[in-house]
C-alpha cells in the first residue's frame, strides 16, 4: 500500500512546490498590471462545476449563475472577472485534476464550487494547501468549511435548513409518525439524512421505517407501497430534485397525501415542473425563495429570465451571490491576491446578496437564517 | 399490501423481460453482447415524452418510437457492426467496444437534445387506475405484464413457424452455412437488430408511462440489469428472458418488502448468482460445449 501511494504522493510535492513557486512570482507580476490600470482591479477566477454527467443540471443552473454575475460586475467597470470554467462531471478525480488545472494557472486567485460536497472533500484539502481561497456554493454537507482555512461556503448548511423545516411541519400537522427515505449513494442526501434522523430523534418523533435508493432509480414503487401501509404523518425525503420530483410522482398516484420534508437537494422549481400537481405539499428550509418581495431578488429572477429563458433556482441564485462576495472581498483587498482575498472574504459582515445578508463564522461557514416555503397552487410559497 | 407489492414485482419484471428480449434477439444471431441496446431504449422513451408533451396519443407514441428505434437499430447495424464483420485480424470483442461506443454517443446525444434530469411523462392513459379493497392497479400496469407475455409468445412463434423465424434460427446456428444454403443472412442480421431496437422503443414508452420518470442515465441501469437477466434465463433463450426478468423485478420487490431497500440490488444479484452456480448455463439454457 505505502509504496503505491509514495509515488504520487512525491509527485504531488514536487507539482505543489512548482506551483506555489510560481504563485509567489505571480502576485508581484499582478500588482503591477493593476496599478497600471488606474485601480481596476483585473481577476481570474476558477469555476469547478458539473457540465456533464447525471449531475449537470445543477452545473447548468450554477455556471448561469456565475455568468450573469460576472456579467453585471464587469459592467460596472471596478472590476474585470474572467472565469475559467472546468468540468468535473460529478466525479472526485476528475473535480481534483480540473482543481490542479486551475491552480497551475498564476494568475487565477480563487474557486468557486465544485458542485458536491463529496468532490470538495478532495478539492478542498488540496485548495487549502495550496493556499487559494475556495468556495462551494452548493456543498452543504457537514465539515466543509472546517477543511481549512481557505475554504468557504455560501450555501446554508443542511444542519440548519433541516431542523428548521422539520420543526414547523411538525408543528403544523401535529404530526408523531415519520417514515424516512432517502439516497444512500450521495453524501449531500446521505449527510441530509442524517440531520434528519437526528432532528426526529431530539424532537421524539417515532420512525416507522428509514427507506433508501439510489441516482438515477426511476422505480420507487416497493418503497413507497410499504411507507404507505405504515401510515405516517410525515415523509422525511432527503433527495435531489431529480429523484424526488418522482418519488413524490409516485407516492401521490398510489394515494399517499401526506406532506413531504426536503433537504437542500429538494427545493427547486423544476420539481413542480416534473411532478406537476403531485409536488403539493413539499416542505423545504431554503435561504432563496423567488417571490420574495425584495426589489434584489426580483431584478435577478427577471435579468436570469431573459438570459436563459427559464427561472432561477437556489443553486443558480447561491452561485450569483457566490460571485458578488468574491468580487467584494476583491474590492477590499484592493489586489488579485489569493492571501489577501482571503482574508477580505473571512472579515465580510452582513454583505446584502439576494439570499439574505452574508457573514462568515471563524469556519469560513455562512451565518443566515432560512425561510420555510411549501409548494401550494403551483408554485412555492411562505410555509404558515 | 403484500398483493400490491406483487404487482409492482411483476410490473418491474415485465419492464426487465421486455429489455431483455432485444438483447437475447441480438445475442442469440450475432454473439455478441449490444451495449447500445439501454441508450436506444432511453432514446425511444425520449421520443415518447416529444409525442406526448405535444399533444400526441399514447398509441402515436408508441409508433413514432418503434420507428425512431428501428432507425437507430438500422443505424447501429450498418455503421458500428457490419463494417467489423467478417474482417481479417478484428478481434472478437470489437463489436462489443463498438456498442459501447454507440451508447456513450447516444447517451450524449439525448443529454444535449432533451438536457438533463427527469422528464415526465403525461399521459391521461397512465392515470387510468383500478382500486379493488384497498389495492390500486394501475391499467399500464397490466397493459405491460400483457405486452410483454404477447411479445414474448409472437417471438417464440415467429421464431418457430415462420420462413423468416427458421432463417433467422439458421444464422443463428451458422452463419456460413446458412449463407450456402440460400439465406440472405445480411437481410437477416438487419432484421434482427432493427427488431431488437424496435423492442427496445416499447420498452422505453411503458417505463415511461408506468414511472413517470425519463432521463439520459436510465438506460445504463435497466441495460446491465437486461444483461445479467439474458445470462440468467439462458443466453439467447426467449422464455428465459421473460422468465428471468419476472424473477429479477419480483426478488427487488421482496427485499424492500421483508428486507432493507438498501440491499435491493445487492440481494437480486446475489439470487442470480445462485441460480447460475446451480444451473451455469442460466435457467433455460441448453448444456452445449460447441464454440461459437
Amino acid at each position: 500500500m505505502s509504496k503505491i501511494l509514495k509515488k504520487p504522493l512525491l509527485l504531488l510535492a514536487v507539482f505543489m512546490l512548482f506551483t506555489l513557486a510560481a504563485c509567489g512570482n505571480n502576485n508581484s507580476e499582478s500588482s503591477e498590471e493593476k496599478t497600471s490600470d488606474g485601480g481596476k482591479i483585473d481577476a481570474k477566477i476558477g469555476v469547478i462545476s458539473i457540465l456533464s454527467g447525471s449531475g449537470s443540471a445543477y452545473g447548468e443552473a450554477i455556471t448561469n449563475g456565475f455568468k450573469l454575475a460576472q456579467k453585471e460586475i464587469n459592467e460596472k467597470g471596478e472590476l474585470n472577472i474572467e472565469l475559467l470554467v472546468e468540468d468535473s462531471a460529478g466525479e472526485q478525480e476528475q473535480a481534483l485534476s480540473a482543481a490542479q488545472k486551475i491552480m497551475s494557472d498564476d494568475e487565477v486567485v480563487a474557486i468557486l464550487g465544485p458542485t458536491l460536497s463529496t468532490e470538495m472533500n478532495v478539492v478542498g484539502p488540496e485548495a487549502d494547501l495550496n493556499g487559494i481561497p475556495i468556495m462551494g456554493t452548493s456543498t452543504t454537507a457537514k465539515g466543509i468549511p472546517q477543511i481549512g482555512e481557505y475554504v468557504f461556503r455560501n450555501s446554508l448548511p443542511e444542519e440548519i435548513a433541516i431542523p428548521a423545516a422539520i420543526k414547523k411541519a411538525v408543528e403544523k400537522y401535529d404530526a408523531k409518525k415519520v417514515a424516512l427515505i432517502y439516497g444512500n449513494d450521495d453524501v449531500l442526501t446521505k449527510s441530509g439524512f442524517d440531520t434528519m434522523e437526528k432532528t426526529a430523534k431530539d424532537m421524539k418523533l417515532d420512525i416507522v421505517t428509514i427507506e433508501t435508493f439510489q441516482k438515477g432509480q426511476s422505480d420507487y414503487n416497493a418503497q413507497l407501497t410499504k411507507i404507505k401501509e405504515l401510515k405516517p404523518d410525515l415523509i422525511l425525503s432527503s433527495a435531489l430534485y431529480n429523484e424526488g420530483a418522482v418519488i413524490m410522482d409516485q407516492a401521490r398516484k398510489m394515494g399517499i397525501t401526506v406532506p413531504f420534508v426536503g433537504g437542500n437537494g429538494f427545493n427547486s422549481p423544476k420539481v413542480i415542473e416534473i411532478a406537476g400537481d403531485a409536488s403539493e405539499g413539499l416542505i423545504v428550509a431554503t435561504p432563496w425563495f423567488a417571490e420574495k418581495e425584495d426589489p434584489k431578488v426580483q431584478e435577478f429572477v427577471k435579468n436570469y429570465e431573459a438570459e436563459y429563458g427559464l427561472a432561477p433556482d437556489q443553486f443558480a441564485a447561491q452561485a450569483y451571490d457566490a460571485l458578488y462576495i468574491m468580487a467584494e472581498g476583491l474590492k477590499n483587498a484592493g489586489e488579485a491576491d489569493r492571501d489577501a482575498l482571503r482574508d477580505a472574504i473571512a472579515e465580510i459582515k452582513d454583505l446584502e446578496g439576494i439570499l439574505g445578508k452574508f457573514s462568515f463564522d471563524k469556519d469560513g461557514d455562512i451565518v443566515m437564517e432560512p425561510s420555510v416555503v411549501t409548494i401550494k397552487d403551483g408554485k412555492f410559497q411562505l410555509f404558515e | 399490501m403484500l398483493l400490491e407489492q406483487l404487482i409492482n414485482g411483476i410490473t418491474l419484471g415485465s419492464i426487465y423481460a421486455i429489455i431483455a428480449l432485444g438483447f437475447t434477439l441480438v445475442f442469440g444471431v450475432l454473439g455478441i453482447l449490444n451495449m447500445a441496446h439501454g441508450e436506444i431504449f432511453m432514446f425511444g422513451a425520449f421520443v415518447g415524452v416529444v409525442v406526448t408533451s405535444n399533444g400526441g396519443s399514447i398509441w402515436l407514441a408508441f409508433l413514432a418510437s418503434i420507428i425512431v428505434t428501428s432507425i437507430l437499430g438500422l443505424l447501429l447495424e450498418v455503421f458500428a457492426l457490419r463494417t467489423l464483420r467478417g474482417k481479417q485480424g478484428v478481434s472478437h470483442l470489437a463489436p462489443l467496444i463498438s456498442t459501447i461506443g454507440v451508447s456513450i454517443l447516444l447517451e450524449n446525444v439525448s443529454h444535449h437534445l432533451f438536457g438533463a434530469g427527469n422528464h415526465p411523462f403525461r399521459v391521461a392513459f397512465a392515470e387510468i387506475k383500478f382500486e379493488i379493497g384497498s389495492v390500486t392497479v394501475y391499467l399500464v400496469q397490466i397493459l405491460i405484464f400483457v405486452i410483454s407475455v404477447v411479445l414474448m409468445v409472437v417471438l417464440s412463434l415467429w421464431l418457430s413457424k415462420t420462413k423468416a423465424g427458421r432463417a433467422l434460427r439458421a444464422t443463428a446456428e451458422n452463419l456460413e452455412t446458412a449463407s450456402i444454403l440460400g439465406v440472405n443472412t445480411k437481410k437477416i442480421i438487419l432484421l434482427t437488430v432493427v427488431m431488437a431496437s424496435a423492442l427496445g422503443g416499447v420498452a422505453g414508452i411503458l417505463v415511461g408511462m408506468s414511472f413517470n420518470s425519463v432521463n439520459p442515465q436510465m438506460g445504463l441501469s435497466m441495460g446491465l440489469k437486461g444483461l445479467a437477466i439474458i445470462i440468467l434465463g439462458g443466453m439467447g433463450n426467449v422464455k428465459g428472458a421473460m422468465a428471468g426478468g419476472l424473477i429479477l423485478g419480483l426478488a427487488e420487490t421482496l427485499v424492500v418488502v421483508y428486507g432493507d431497500s438498501g440491499y435491493r440490488d445487492a440481494i437480486a444479484f446475489i439470487i442470480i448468482i445462485i441460480i447460475l452456480l446451480l444451473r451455469p448455463q442460466g435457467l433455460f439454457g441448453q448444456k452445449t460445449s460447441e464454440g461459437r
